[in-house]
C-alpha cells in the first residue's frame, strides 16, 4: 500500500509540472497581453508597467521564476485585479464554490443513487422509462438555460427564492440545483447501467438463494458492487464542481472562482490564468488519489490486485 | 377569589404588555427616518481604486462618490469650484494657480492641502507607479518627460504647493478644457500621509482614505462595495445619501431579473433585445454618451487605399435602420466622427452642432458612382474582402447588416470575421484586416479626445491613414491661445478626416439606463459615471 502511495505522489507531481509548463506556454502564446487596450498605452507608459510586472524579462526568466514560487504555493499579483493577489483569488472564491459544489454533489448522490438503482431494480418498466426520460433531459439541457429558467420562473415569476445574488441561504438553491442537474441525470445512468450488470451475477442469485431478504441483497449486495463506477466518476467531478462554474456563477451572479477560468484568459492575466489552472490540476489529481484509496477499501479485490 | 386575582393579574400583565408595546412602537415611529440607500450596479470587480491608477468606467463611479477634486461638475453639468475656491490663469493660459478652501478634511479627520495635490500628481505620473493613465497627466509641464524617465528630479514637473493652501500647475501649452479634465480620476488627490507610509492603501477597506461625498464601508470582492456618507466631507451638508452599494452583476440578463425583483435599483447593461419591451413600459431612460461607434479602413491596402472606395462603403450603409433595429437605444446616426454633447468655443454651443454633417445617411447614388469612378462598376472585380469584429452578438448583427448592404447597395461582397477582444485588438494595431469594427468613448468633453486619434503618430490610429495637413491642424489647435481659434482648427481636421474617411462613423453611443423613479437628482455624465453627491430618495414615492 504505502508503495503504491508514494509511486501515485510521484507521477501527481509529474502531471502537476506538465501542465503548468504547457499552461505557461499556452497563455503566453496567445496575442495580446494583459495590458493590451483598446485605448492603447503610450508606450512609456507600457514600459514602465512591464517593468513593475516583470513582464519585460525573457520569458525562460519569467517560466523559472514561477515555476519557484509555485514551489512555495505563491502565485503573484494578478495583473488586472490590483488589490488581489492569485492566493487571495483562490482563497475568496474557492469556499463560495466549493460550498455550492458540496450541496450539489449531495444533490447528485442522494437523488441519482437511488434513481438509478430503481431504474435498474425495475428495468424496462415505467419507473425505469420516468428515470430515463428524466436523466435524459439533465444531461442534456445546458446549463446555461437551466439557470435562466429556474432564475425567471422560481426567481421573477413565483417569487420564491432572490433572482441572483449571494450571501443568504435562500441565494444557495437555485443555483445548486443548476449545478446538480448535470451530475444527478448522469450518476442516475451509470448507477443504472451498472446494477443492471450486477443483478444478472451470479452472487446476487446465491444470496436470495441463501433465502436474505431482498431489501438486505440490494443494498448490501448489489448497490455496494455498483456504485463502484459512480465513485471513479466522483473524482474529476468533485474538482470540476468545486472550482466553480463559469456559467452558473456568471448568471446567478456569485463571488466564486468559476469565473476567472474563463475570464482570465480574455484579460491575459497570465498569473491568475496559471494560478487557477494548477489549484485545479492539483485537486484534480487529489480527488483522484483518494478515489483510488476509497476504491481498495470497497472493493477488495482491487486491494489484491494492486499489491 | 384566588381566581379573580389571577385574572386581575393576567389582565394587568396583558395590559401592560400591549400599552408598552404601543409606547415602543411610538416611539420607533419618531425616530424612524428611513435610511436613504439604494444598490448601484457598477457590473465588473473594479480593478483598483486607486484614483492615480484607475481607468474603467466602474472604477470611475466609485471613486468619483468616494473623493472630490479641485471642481466638480454639478448637477446643471457644469464645471464648479469644489476644494479649489478660486483660481486664476495666466493670460497665456499656461500657469494655473488654484486657492485651496481651508478646512477640508479626509474621511480620517486630517485635512486636505495643495500638498496633497503635489504628491498625489507626481505620484500618477512616475515610472515605479506604473500608472496607465498616467499620459493624462502630461499636459502637465515637463510629465511626459518625467513617466518616460527623460528627466528623473520630480521638482521639474509642473505642480507645486506654494503653501498648503495655494497650489501652481504650470502646463505644457495652453489647454483650454484643463479645467474639465480636473474632474478625471487622475487629477484626483490621494492622502500624502497615509499613502506614503502604505503604498497599498487602496487594496483594503480599513486603510482606504478619502476625502469625497462618501467612504468606504466595505469591499466584498467580485460581490459588492459599500460606501457610506463621509461626516468628515467638507460639503456634507448637500450629501442626502446615507449608503450606496455598488454591486458587481455582469450579465445584463441577470441585471435585469434583479432590478425587476427589486435587488438593484440603478442598472447600466441592459440586454438590447429587452430594450423594446422595456421603453414600452417607460422603464428606461436615455441618457447621453459621448462616444462614436465606428468602422476602420486598413488604408495601406489596396482597394482601400483610395479615398472614393472608402467613401463609397460609407455612404451605402443606412445607419437609420441600424439604430432603429438594432441597437434601440436611442442611438443618434453618426454622419460625422465628433459625438454630439461636445461645447464648442462658447458655451451655447455645441461642437457637433456647429460642425454639422458631412455626408447623408443611405445615399447609394453617390456611392455607386464613387465606386464606378474608383474603377468598379456596380461593384465588379471589387475584390472579396473581410470585416473584422470582436465577438459579441451586438456587434454581429451590425456587421451582418452592413454587408447585406453593401452587397444590395454596391454589389460587393464581405466575409464576416470575429476574433476575442484582445487577438482583435493585435490585429487592429498590426493592421492585420481590411475593415474592422471600432469604437472610442471620450475620456473628457473636448473635440481633441476623438481628433487626436488620427495624427500619424497616434497609437489609436489603426488604419495607417497619415496626413500631414491633419497633423498639422491639430498641433495648431494645441497651440492656439484663443478658444474661438483652436475650434475653427479642429473643426477643419474634421473636416478633412471625413473627406478622407479612414474610418466610417455610424453611431453615436447613448447610455439606457433603468432606475427606480423615486431616486433623483443624481449626475449621469456624460462620459459614463454616475455622481450621486446631490441625490436623495423620494420616500413617499418609494413607499407606493
Amino acid at each position: 500500500m504505502s508503495k503504491f502511495v508514494v509511486q501515485r505522489l510521484v507521477s501527481m507531481i509529474i502531471v502537476i509540472f506538465i501542465v503548468a509548463t504547457l499552461t505557461f506556454m499556452l497563455a503566453h502564446a496567445i496575442p495580446g497581453g494583459p495590458f493590451t487596450k483598446e485605448k492603447a498605452l503610450p508606450e512609456e507608459v507600457l514600459k514602465n508597467i512591464e517593468e513593475r510586472y516583470q513582464l519585460d524579462k525573457p520569458l525562460i526568466v519569467q517560466y523559472l521564476s514561477f515555476i519557484g514560487n509555485m514551489l512555495k504555493f505563491d502565485f503573484g499579483p494578478s495583473f488586472r485585479y490590483e488589490a488581489l493577489t492569485v492566493n487571495d483569488i483562490i482563497r475568496l472564491g474557492f469556499p463560495v464554490s466549493a460550498l455550492l459544489g458540496l450541496i450539489a454533489i449531495l444533490l447528485a448522490l442522494s437523488l441519482g443513487i437511488p434513481a438509478g438503482a430503481i431504474a435498474a431494480l425495475y428495468q424496462n418498466m415505467w419507473q425505469d422509462n420516468l428515470v430515463m426520460i428524466f436523466s435524459l433531459i439533465g444531461v442534456s439541457i445546458p446549463s446555461f438555460i437551466l439557470a435562466t429558467f429556474l432564475m425567471y420562473f422560481l426567481g421573477l415569476r413565483l417569487d420564491l427564492f432572490p433572482p441572483a445574488g449571494w450571501g443568504s441561504f435562500a441565494q444557495v438553491i437555485l443555483p445548486s440545483i443548476t449545478l446538480a442537474a448535470y451530475p444527478i441525470a448522469f450518476i442516475a445512468r451509470i448507477m443504472r447501467s451498472s446494477m443492471v450488470e450486477v443483478l444478472r451475477q451470479d452472487y446476487i442469485k446465491v444470496a436470495y438463494a441463501k433465502g436474505l431478504k431482498s431489501s438486505g441483497v440490494i443494498i448490501k449486495h448489489a448497490v455496494k458492487n455498483a456504485i463502484l463506477p459512480v465513485i471513479t466518476y466522483l473524482g474529476p467531478l468533485i474538482a470540476a464542481i468545486f472550482t466553480g462554474s463559469f456559467v452558473v456563477e456568471q448568471i446567478f451572479a456569485i463571488p466564486g472562482l468559476g469565473k476567472y477560468f474563463v475570464t482570465s484568459i480574455y484579460d491575459r492575466d497570465y498569473t491568475v490564468i496559471l494560478g487557477v489552472t494548477v489549484f485545479y490540476c492539483i485537486l484534480l489529481v487529489f480527488c483522484n488519489f483518494i478515489v483510488d484509496i476509497i476504491y481498495s477499501y470497497i472493493d477488495p479485490r482491487i486491494r489484491i490486485a494492486k499489491s | 377569589m384566588k381566581s379573580l386575582q389571577k385574572v386581575f393579574l393576567g389582565i394587568l400583565i396583558i395590559s401592560s404588555l400591549i400599552l408598552s408595546g404601543c409606547g415602543q412602537k411610538t416611539v420607533s415611529l419618531k425616530k424612524e427616518v428611513p435610511l436613504q440607500k439604494f444598490v448601484y450596479n457598477i457590473g465588473a470587480e473594479p480593478q483598483y481604486l486607486d484614483p492615480g491608477k484607475a481607468t474603467g468606467i466602474p472604477e470611475f463611479t466609485v471613486i468619483l462618490n468616494l473623493f472630490d477634486g479641485l471642481v466638480r461638475y454639478d448637477t446643471n453639468n457644469q464645471i464648479k469650484p469644489s476644494i479649489a475656491e478660486k483660481w486664476d490663469i495666466s493670460k497665456d493660459q499656461t500657469t494655473y494657480k488654484f486657492y485651496l478652501k481651508k478646512g477640508v478634511k479626509w474621511s480620517n479627520g486630517e485635512p486636505v492641502t495643495a500638498h496633497d495635490f503635489e504628491y498625489s500628481w507626481k505620484r500618477a505620473l512616475s515610472p515605479e507607479l506604473g500608472s496607465e493613465y498616467a499620459y493624462q497627466l502630461w499636459y502637465l509641464k515637463n510629465g511626459e518627460a518625467y513617466t518616460s524617465k527623460k528627466i528623473t528630479d520630480p521638482n521639474q514637473i509642473g505642480v507645486k504647493a506654494l503653501d498648503d493652501y495655494t497650489l501652481e500647475v504650470q502646463l505644457e501649452s495652453p489647454t483650454p478644457y484643463f479645467l474639465s479634465l480636473l474632474t478625471f480620476t487622475t487629477y484626483l488627490p490621494v492622502c500624502k500621509n497615509v499613502v506614503e507610509k502604505n503604498p497599498d492603501w487602496a487594496k483594503s477597506k480599513d486603510t482606504y482614505i478619502s476625502n469625497g461625498p462618501f467612504k468606504m464601508k466595505d469591499w466584498i470582492h467580485n460581490d459588492k462595495i459599500i460606501v457610506e456618507k463621509n461626516s468628515n466631507y467638507w460639503d456634507s451638508e448637500a450629501v442626502k445619501i446615507d449608503e450606496i452599494t455598488f454591486t458587481m452583476v455582469e450579465s445584463g440578463t441577470t441585471e435585469l431579473a434583479m432590478f425587476e425583483s427589486g435587488q438593484i435599483d440603478f442598472a447600466v447593461n441592459i440586454p438590447s433585445v429587452e430594450l423594446d419591451r422595456l421603453k414600452t413600459e417607460g422603464k428606461v431612460t436615455i441618457e447621453p454618451y459621448i462616444g462614436t461607434y465606428y468602422y476602420l479602413f486598413n488604408t495601406t491596402k489596396p482597394p482601400f487605399n483610395d479615398k472614393r472606395v472608402r467613401k463609397a462603403l460609407t455612404f451605402a450603409i443606412d445607419r437609420k435602420a441600424i439604430v432603429e433595429n438594432i441597437t434601440k437605444g436611442g442611438q443618434k446616426v453618426a454622419l460625422a466622427f465628433v459625438p454630439y454633447g461636445i461645447q464648442d468655443a462658447t458655451t451655447d454651443q455645441d461642437f457637433r452642432v456647429k460642425g454639422g454633417e458631412f455626408f447623408t445617411d443611405n445615399n447609394v447614388q453617390e456611392a455607386k458612382a464613387l465606386l464606378a469612378d474608383a474603377g468598379y462598376p456596380g461593384g465588379k472585380n471589387f475584390p472579396k474582402f473581410k470585416l473584422l469584429y470582436n465577438t459579441s452578438e451586438a456587434h454581429k448583427s451590425i456587421a451582418e447588416a452592413i454587408q447585406q448592404m453593401w452587397k444590395k447597395n454596391l454589389g460587393i461582397e464581405c466575409e464576416l470575421t470575429n476574433q476575442e477582444w484582445k487577438v482583435y485588438l493585435d490585429s487592429r494595431s498590426k493592421l492585420q484586416f481590411d475593415v474592422a469594427r471600432a469604437g472610442w468613448i471620450g475620456d473628457y468633453p473636448d473635440p481633441t479626445t476623438f481628433l487626436d486619434m488620427f495624427i500619424s503618430t497616434s497609437g489609436n490610429n489603426d488604419t495607417g491613414w497619415k496626413n500631414t495637413q491633419y497633423d498639422d491642424l491639430i498641433l495648431k489647435a494645441k497651440g492656439a491661445k484663443d478658444d474661438w481659434l483652436r475650434m475653427t482648427f479642429l473643426h477643419q481636421a474634421e473636416e478633412i478626416l471625413m473627406d478622407e474617411m479612414p474610418i466610417i462613423p455610424i453611431y453615436f453611443y447613448t447610455r439606457p439606463t433603468m432606475v427606480k423613479p423615486w431616486l433623483k437628482n443624481y449626475i449621469s455624465s456624460p462620459l459614463g459615471y454616475t455622481d450621486f453627491k446631490w441625490a436623495y430618495i423620494d420616500e413617499k414615492l418609494k413607499s407606493k
